[in-house]
């Protein structure tokens, strides 16, 4: 018995004399015999759902808890209980792609509201409806930075990106006729002087995260219009959360701007998924990667929403095709959406100021009473790196024992990077009472 | 403009001052941003985000929920999508705190449960399309295709064999096969299908050649029909030096039937959000998984998932790997749902799935067929493809009118102007999760449809009527984009 079969045995046999077919194999028949599967897939057959439920309860408590201080891209972030109240709506997660926008103006307006609070949030002009990650995001921002300057094949990138953002680029780009180009990092922070040098009219862009990496704040005065004028283009990546306080990549002079909405009202769930974002100038409108949703009127001259702009997208341009992206992460980018007008334009701003409060709190607690520095010194929003007069593997190791994740060990991501890094997120989640103890089991660690 | 309560954008209900969520209170002492990071990193423009309540938020999007069709309220014969029924466990299984609180960095030792599950479903992966091993990284179908064509070229860099830069893909294929090709740095070369619509041996034969690299192939095919000669497709291209391509998007159709691996082919990707009943999400998040024979395993894409001593790792080391093609592991959530309804359904359950599937295709293929064109009048797999041609030059009645009037009368429209080779193609997927009822309704909804053509095509052309909006202006749309509101 198979609860979402629905077919009765005489249905069957009225459907197979409807067909004229003597049984269901003979609807295999065009099948070849020697490639036909004879045998049982190898795993078990059917069960009920209780016996489904048991299963899945129990490898989901042979996982561990602790009290988080794990980041580098994903965050433990209080999530509204309205989010999942709505994107839990049956009309939304299980509808299609809106194609026919005669029946799906819910999902489609709600794209376009995520598309309008994207640009708001990054200063640009235009937005799409969501890509993957924003390690992928970084990948396609720089293939639109390819093809949308002349000739042009270098993608210049700040040492101080993700490790797993360049790797992912490293893949997209390795068979294609593009360079990549790390610059250099000094103190912690993109080194700007070395980008000049860099330049050339080969450079299409730019890529800098900030918080980059290490969860340091990189200052980009002066450097838009260096790039501009050599008619490169400039990407800038970043924590979306770290904009309810922080300057935007539009107010620094991007040209797009990318990032992953994680922190917005979606569950760590072992990294996925999440949402990718990407917002750019106007200029770069018909270039973009990815579904696009316009506001339009229908026959009645009622405000309607449709997808639009898709000779940009694969199905059209099929072998000319610069971005193959079709599915994306529509209902993680609803509950961005959600997430979004739940908190509000204050709400954002208070959450963002509390996240670098408490990480700020916890930094100079360390900072003054521990061993240890902060990494170059530089400012930071919630998530900052120290170096330890130990390997940080070992000590994240003991403050486990005390149920604490102490941090991410920079080197377990990279071997670049010196086995003393460790780097430290905190958000609105963590209470002063966790943060004190966190102080303690860290002096006790470092013993 | 005004607009009723109903169509309004979340902004249009902004109030200044209104809130909608109470941020924790802080229990540190209080510190400004300029104090901790000074004046030239904060932002002076403000976004505009709403100013709403809680309520108005649930209202708002309760609202815009109600304007949208999907699988609980009704029938999706879209073809190549497989909107099947999206089981209610799987949900309650992805909603799992021990699952969606853990971070992707956590110690491994302190994630088993969740690397257990990701390691069986790849071995009930590799068991259904008949390979040795996989990763479940790639977020959606095209992810999972560019992944595909990237062990071709890690495969051939190995073997010195640079210059196999061409891949073949049929004109029937998926928009994002030839796609996908290009962005991973191949050459694409259409091949045209022979009068069957199937792969034409003769035309493959032209390319078999020191500059092939491999064929993308869908099996069945868009057309929902089988490649018999498959096995001969893969030999030839093995021969040549080639490998072999499997677009999963209808394995459907071939459940327990039979298996990718034992067709010939090296690669294969799956949708878990069509085979697997994972739902579609308004456009995702989908799961592009993808499974490999050995030849091709030493090129996974890092991290690599292992079992070692009885502990499931995560793999970094792998010297001959294509790199890394997403920032963690997969969109975890769905592989949970697709692990959930694995186990719910079993081998028996998938196997009678792909057979009812077939079952439900040919009925209402050979219920339609006298009132529309049937291009390819032969048995079909999971979905076939009527031609609204003959509506179209006797009434001026269209795919897109035939879509229009079945969401007129309530139920969603088939995949249209897709495959490429048929002329106003209705491509038609029931899946197997609907009943005979269910397809009766269907079949008598595309009869009536059939009759107004005939008699009364200019309602067709007036339809939908009674949905949320009418038809749309496409045109103004693309020409003067309008992509986002703007504060007055």
């Amino acid at each position: 018995m198979f609860a979402y079969l629905p077919h009765t045995e005489s249905e069957i046999r009225e459907m197979l004399s409807g067909i004229g077919a003597a049984s269901i194999d003979d609807l295999f028949a065009d099948i070849p015999e020697d490639i036909r599967f004879k045998d049982r897939l190898g795993f078990e057959a059917g069960a009920s759902e209780l016996e489904v439920c048991r299963r899945l309860h129990s490898l989901s408590k042979a996982n561990t808890e602790a009290v988080s201080f794990l980041g580098a891209g994903t965050y433990d972030h209080v999530i509204p209980a309205v989010v999942p109240a709505i994107t839990g709506r049956t009309e939304f997660y299980t509808s299609y792609t809106p194609y026919q926008p005669e029946i799906s103006q819910g999902v489609l307006q709600a794209i376009f509201e995520f598309q309008t609070m994207m640009c708001e949030l990054t200063s640009l002009d235009v937005s799409n409806a969501s890509l993957y990650d924003g390690h992928t995001a970084a990948s396609e921002a720089c293939a639109l930075a390819i093809n949308s300057t002349r000739k042009r094949d270098t993608i210049l990138y700040s040492a101080t990106i993700h490790p797993y953002t360049k790797q992912v680029m490293a893949t997209y780009f390795s068979d294609l006729p593009v360079k990549l180009v790390e610059v250099p990092e000094k103190g912690g922070i993109v080194d700007l002087e070395a980008v000049k040098e860099l330049l050339d009219d080969q450079v299409a862009a730019l890529l800098v995260q900030t918080p980059n990496f290490y969860g340091f704040l990189e200052d980009y005065a002066g450097i838009a219009d260096i790039l501009h004028e050599n008619k490169s283009l400039f990407i800038v990546s970043s924590n979306p959360l770290s904009l309810g306080v922080l300057k935007s990549q539009g107010e620094w002079g991007a040209d797009i701007a990318i990032g992953d909405t994680q922190p917005f009202g979606l569950s760590m769930y072992f990294g996925g998924p999440s949402v990718g974002y990407i917002a750019a100038a106007e200029k770069l409108m018909r270039k973009m990667p990815g579904r696009i949703v316009g506001q339009t009127l229908d026959e009645d001259g009622k405000r309607a929403f449709v997808l639009t702009l898709q000779a940009r997208e694969q199905h059209i341009k099929r072998e000319r095709a610069t971005s193959n992206i079709c599915s994306n992460q529509a209902l993680a980018a609803l509950a961005t959406t959600v997430y979004l007008s739940t908190l509000g334009k204050e709400g954002l701003k208070e959450i963002a100021l509390l996240n670098m409060q408490k990480a700020h709190y916890l930094s100079e607690r360390l900072l003054s009473e521990l061993p240890v520095q902060l990494y170059a010194g530089q400012s930071f929003f919630n998530e900052f790196t120290i170096e330890l007069p130990k390997p940080a593997r070992q000590i994240c190791e003991r403050m486990e024992k005390d149920g604490f994740f102490g941090g991410v060990p920079l080197h377990t991501l990279h071997p670049q990077y010196s086995e003393r890094l460790l780097m430290i997120a905190v958000t609105e989640k963590r209470s002063r009472d966790e943060l004190d103890r966190y102080v303690e089991c860290m002096k006790g660690a470092l013993k | 403009m005004n607009f009723e309560a109903q169509d309004l954008l979340i902004f249009e209900r902004s109030r200044s001052g209104r809130e909608g969520f109470r941020i924790p209170a802080p229990d540190i002492p209080l510190k400004s941003a300029e104090e901790m990071v000074g004046p030239g990193f904060l932002r002076a423009d403000e976004p505009a985000l709403p100013e709403v309540s809680e309520v108005d938020v649930v209202r708002h999007y309760t609202g815009l929920s109600r304007k949208n069709y999907c699988v609980d309220t009704g029938f999706y014969p879209l073809g190549s999508c497989t909107m099947k029924y999206n089981p209610k466990i799987n949900e309650a299984a992805a909603s799992l705190e021990g699952f969606a609180r853990l971070h992707p960095l956590q110690p491994q030792h302190t994630a088993q449960g969740i690397l257990q599950l990701m390691y069986e479903l790849t071995e009930m992966l590799c068991a259904v399309t008949g390979m040795d091993w996989g990763t479940l990284q790639p977020f959606a179908g095209a992810h999972g295709e560019f992944t595909g064509m990237k062990f071709f070229r890690a495969y051939f860099d190995k073997r010195g064999e640079k210059q196999r830069t061409k891949v073949l893909v049929p004109d029937s294929a998926h928009g994002t096969n030839p796609a996908s090709a290009h962005i991973a740095g191949f050459e694409v070369v259409e091949l045209p299908s022979d009068q069957d619509g199937l792969v034409s041996i003769e035309e493959l034969k032209k390319h078999l050649d020191e500059k092939l690299a491999g064929i993308m192939l869908t099996n069945p095919n868009t057309l929902g029909l089988f490649e018999k000669e498959i096995a001969h497709v893969a030999e030839l291209v093995h021969e040549a030096g080639g490998l072999l391509y499997y677009d999963g998007a209808n394995l459907n159709a071939i459940m327990g039937k039979c298996r990718p691996g034992d067709m010939g082919f090296d690669v294969v990707h799956l949708n878990l959000h069509k085979t697997f009943s994972t739902p579609h999400g308004g456009g995702g998040p989908g799961s592009g998984a993808v499974m490999v024979n050995s030849t091709l395993e030493p090129f996974l894409p890092a991290p690599v998932l292992r079992k070692k001593d009885g502990t499931y790792i995560l793999d970094n080391e792998i010297p001959d790997s294509m790199g890394r093609i997403s920032g963690f592991y997969g969109n975890i959530a769905v592989l949970v749902r697709a692990y959930t309804y694995i186990l719910t359904m079993g081998s028996d359950g998938l196997k009678r799935a792909s057979e009812l599937a077939v079952l439900n295709a040919n009925y209402v293929k050979e219920r339609l067929k006298k009132r529309y064109h049937l291009p390819y009048d032969q048995v079909c797999k999971h979905e076939f493809v009527f031609s609204a041609d003959e509506l179209k030059e006797k009434y001026d009645v269209s795919a897109t009118d035939v879509a229009k009037g079945l969401l007129e009368f309530g139920l969603h429209a088939p995949t249209i102007y897709f495959p490429l080779i048929v002329h106003e193609a209705l491509m038609i997927e029931p899946t197997e999760t609907e009943s005979k009822e269910s397809l009766d309704r269907f079949i008598t909804v595309m009869e009536k449809i059939a009759d107004l053509a005939e008699k009364e095509p200019e309602r067709l052309h007036g339809y939908p009527l009674s949905t949320p909006v009418r038809r749309v202006d496409q045109v103004t749309a693309a020409k003067q984009p309008v992509l986002r509101w703007r504060p007055e």
